[in-house]
């Protein structure tokens, strides 16, 4: 990979060291950085062939592929970073197609002046999270660019997996009379982002729920249920959501407001800075659409994993030709939980 | 969560959609106006009028700030960003606001103004104090509510010698505009706006007090309920004003007792007057031109007012000649009424102010209440 001989430089500073434009410019000190901090946190054999892609072994199976650039604000927040929840991202938008996840790119724009040491912060936790979930990171890319140019880092990864026979998961399978199931509490990691940008400080701070999807999700698929949906409700929170798979099926959706689980913290954080908890983002999170004679056996399945506590039965599926999410509020009343308009909350993920 | 969840309670609720049923006259129908776009809201988002007998309708009033700024006041805004290149602060709905030429300040900020939103008026402050080298203008909107905060944000920037920072002000007053619709013909002549009372403001009564809306009880025989923002302060109001009017009462009262006193918050009035002055006349979105109806900046604080800083002139522009928001702020008209309803105007692309803010009437029965639009998909 690197033509640089130790002990002929002087290894990168991780204390006091930033992020320059030669670090993006092909030449010894890319090497350097790369070869210090990217290949010795992600090590694996793909990473090691020190080519420009990586070549990988055909698995047996359909392949799944997804991206995801993260551009959170800040990078380091109550429950993760930039670098699990770039793993995480990925992961989730590739286990909610029923596949295991196996691999994953990682490409980096840096921002010149970046300090070394929370690039290596970073770099870490990614490789942790990757570790825990048992994929590697087998190629990836780093540019860097002006100071101005970009806020910190910036991380786009991609990942691959495989789904195994028999399992068909897609939008488009929500037919009425179906049960909307979701694994746990909403907004927790909008709010622990908005609480920790706008300095708001509770008794019990709120923490982003960040983590990989893919074991709760095997959970489910081994209880051998037809599963029709599953989605991760990320930006735009479980109101977007739903509102994309209705569409996509071609049905309406009922919701009872008084089941939806929402922390009392993250309620409050909402109500202070006039936020629905429905429209915040969730990184941990899964939303799952089955029959309605199946919903008591996923539940189960989801609340005997430790990601999957709360989960909680928040509504059906029914015909609608307007494709629209209701919702009986728990003051007695009915209304629509519409798509978002413009941003509610930007740089989340 | 605490002192909330008591004021959302779907068991109370139920009991007072019971009482307000049984006090309410089947031999007539009851029309009463939320002045303010927070009940606008609260109504929409809770589902009260699904609570409400049939003969018990709710029209939304123009309280709402954002709706009632007209396009020619974000013209003078988005120049000032756009050819003058000062930063220009404000709160968040503002950015929305459709204005001349197919801009808002939202899409000034992608065509390279610096735009910025702030949470407060000591955010645009620090805004100021951050960039001395740049003119920093606040554009301010609001009711009586959000006042007091500009005059404290004026008074801050003389003590602390901010020559860089000043106001655009489009402080508006709700009396004036109560009393602006209680005038127009509409409502005078009988007829197209059934009004049977108000339910007065929440959050600027906290400022005024309940006293300014003792005249057009008395002088318009309407009665008029504060309520708060919460949705059982609003079905409470209404069984209030149901009273009232099966007793031929016209009288102010005060549902909102746990914020809300009869002179209001004396010390943020005279902040205000220490600040501002009335304007002799201000447009206003759907309403036009309503004399004494908004506030300008004293003369001694010259230097922050930006319309003499930059000599503004302003000029009118008119609205959409499709749109009907004029109409719907004075409840003549309903949202669904309006042909480019849910059509050309949505909130993704708002034609009309009352689609922009989430307390403008459109925009809420956009967002919570259209399927009732449609009966069948009302009962699945």
């Amino acid at each position: 990979m690197s033509t640089v001989r130790k002990n002929y430089v002087r290894p990168l500073d991780f204390k006091q060291g930033r992020v320059d434009m030669s670090h993006g410019s092909g030449g010894r000190a890319m090497a350097q950085l790369i070869e210090e901090l990217f290949a010795s946190a992600f090590a694996n054999e793909y990473l090691a062939q020190g080519n420009d892609g990586a070549l990988l072994p055909p698995p047996a199976g359909r392949l799944v592929m997804a991206t995801d650039a993260h551009v959170v604000s800040p990078l380091f927040f109550p429950g993760g970073d930039i670098g699990c929840l770039s793993i995480h991202g990925t992961i989730n938008d590739v286990a909610v197609m029923g596949a295991q996840p196996l691999w994953i790119a990682a490409s980096f724009i840096l921002e010149e002046g970046f300090p070394l040491g929370d690039l290596k912060r970073i770099v870490d936790s990614m490789a942790a999270a990757a570790r825990e979930a048992g994929v590697s990171v087998v190629t990836g890319d780093t540019k860097v660019v002006e100071q101005g140019n970009a806020d910190g880092v910036f991380i786009t990864t991609t990942g691959v997996g495989v789904v195994p026979e028999g399992v068909l998961l897609s939008g488009d399978r929500a037919r009425p009379g179906d049960a909307i199931l979701v694994s746990g509490t909403l907004g927790d990691h909008g709010m622990a982002i908005m609480s920790k940008r706008e300095n708001l400080s509770f008794d019990a701070p709120i923490v982003s729920d960040t983590a990989a999807l893919h074991g709760l999700i095997a959970s489910l698929l081994e209880t051998g249920v037809d599963l029709r949906v599953l989605r991760d409700p990320t930006r735009g929170g479980l109101a977007t959501t739903l509102n994309e798979i209705a569409r996509q099926s071609g049905v309406g959706m009922l919701l009872s407001e008084a089941a939806i689980p929402v922390k009392p913290v993250v309620a409050a954080a909402c109500e202070f800075l006039g936020l629905d908890p429905l429209y915040v983002a969730n990184e941990g999170k899964l939303v799952v659409i089955c029959a309605a004679a199946d919903a008591e056996r996923l539940l189960a399945a989801m609340r005997a994993h430790p990601l999957g506590h709360d989960a909680a039965l928040i509504g059906t599926v029914h015909e609608d030709a307007h494709h629209f999410v209701q919702m009986k509020t728990s003051f007695g009343g009915r209304r629509i939980v519409d798509w978002l308009t413009g941003e509610q909350l930007p740089r989340i993920c | 969560m605490k002192y909330v969840d008591e004021f959302r309670d779907g068991e109370v609720a139920k009991g007072l959609a019971v009482a307000i049923a049984a006090e309410a006259k089947p031999s007539r129908n009851y029309s009463f106006m939320e002045f303010c776009g927070g009940h606008t809201h609260a109504i929409s988002r809770y589902g009260v009028a699904d609570l409400l007998p049939a003969n018990v309708r709710m029209i939304h009033g123009p309280g709402c700030p954002v709706c009632v700024l007209p396009i020619g006041r974000i013209d003078l805004a988005i120049r000032l960003a756009l050819d003058r290149g000062v930063i220009l602060a404000t709160y968040g709905d503002t950015l929305r606001v459709p204005a001349s030429g197919g801009l808002s300040l939202l899409k000034a900020k992608a065509r390279g103004g610096d735009i910025r939103m702030v949470y407060s008026t000591a955010d645009a402050l620090k805004i100021a104090r951050e960039n001395p080298q740049r003119e920093v203008v606040f554009l301010a909107i609001g009711f009586e509510t959000t006042t007091p905060p500009t005059a404290l944000a004026i008074r801050e920037a003389r003590r602390q010698g901010l020559k860089n920072f000043s106001v655009l002000c489009n402080h508006v007053l709700t009396p004036s505009a109560i009393t602006h619709i209680l005038e127009s013909p509409e409502v005078r002549q009988y007829g197209t706006v059934p009004l049977d009372g108000f339910i007065g403001p929440a959050h600027v009564s906290t400022v005024i007090g309940s006293r300014p809306y003792e005249h057009f009880a008395e002088e318009y025989r309407k009665p008029v309920v504060i309520a708060g923002f919460e949705p059982l302060d609003v079905m409470q109001a209404i069984r209030m004003l149901v009273r009232q009017v099966n007793e031929g009462r016209a009288e102010v009262e005060n549902e909102f007792s746990r914020a809300v006193t009869r002179d209001g918050n004396l010390k943020a009035q005279a902040l205000v007057s220490e600040v501002f002055e009335l304007r002799r006349s201000f447009e206003w979105r759907g309403l036009g031109e309503v004399p004494y109806s908004a506030l300008q900046i004293r003369a001694g604080f010259a230097e922050f007012d930006a319309e003499r800083r930059y000599q503004l002139t302003y000029v009118p522009v008119p609205d959409n000649k499709a749109c009907e928001c004029g109409a719907i702020l004075r409840g003549v008209k309903k949202p669904q009424d309006c042909k480019i309803f849910g059509t050309v105007c949505t909130p993704e692309n708002p034609m009309g102010s009352c689609m922009v803010s989430s307390e403008g009437a459109c925009a809420a029965h956009y967002t919570y209440g259209r399927y009732k639009d449609f009966p069948s998909e009302a009962t699945a």
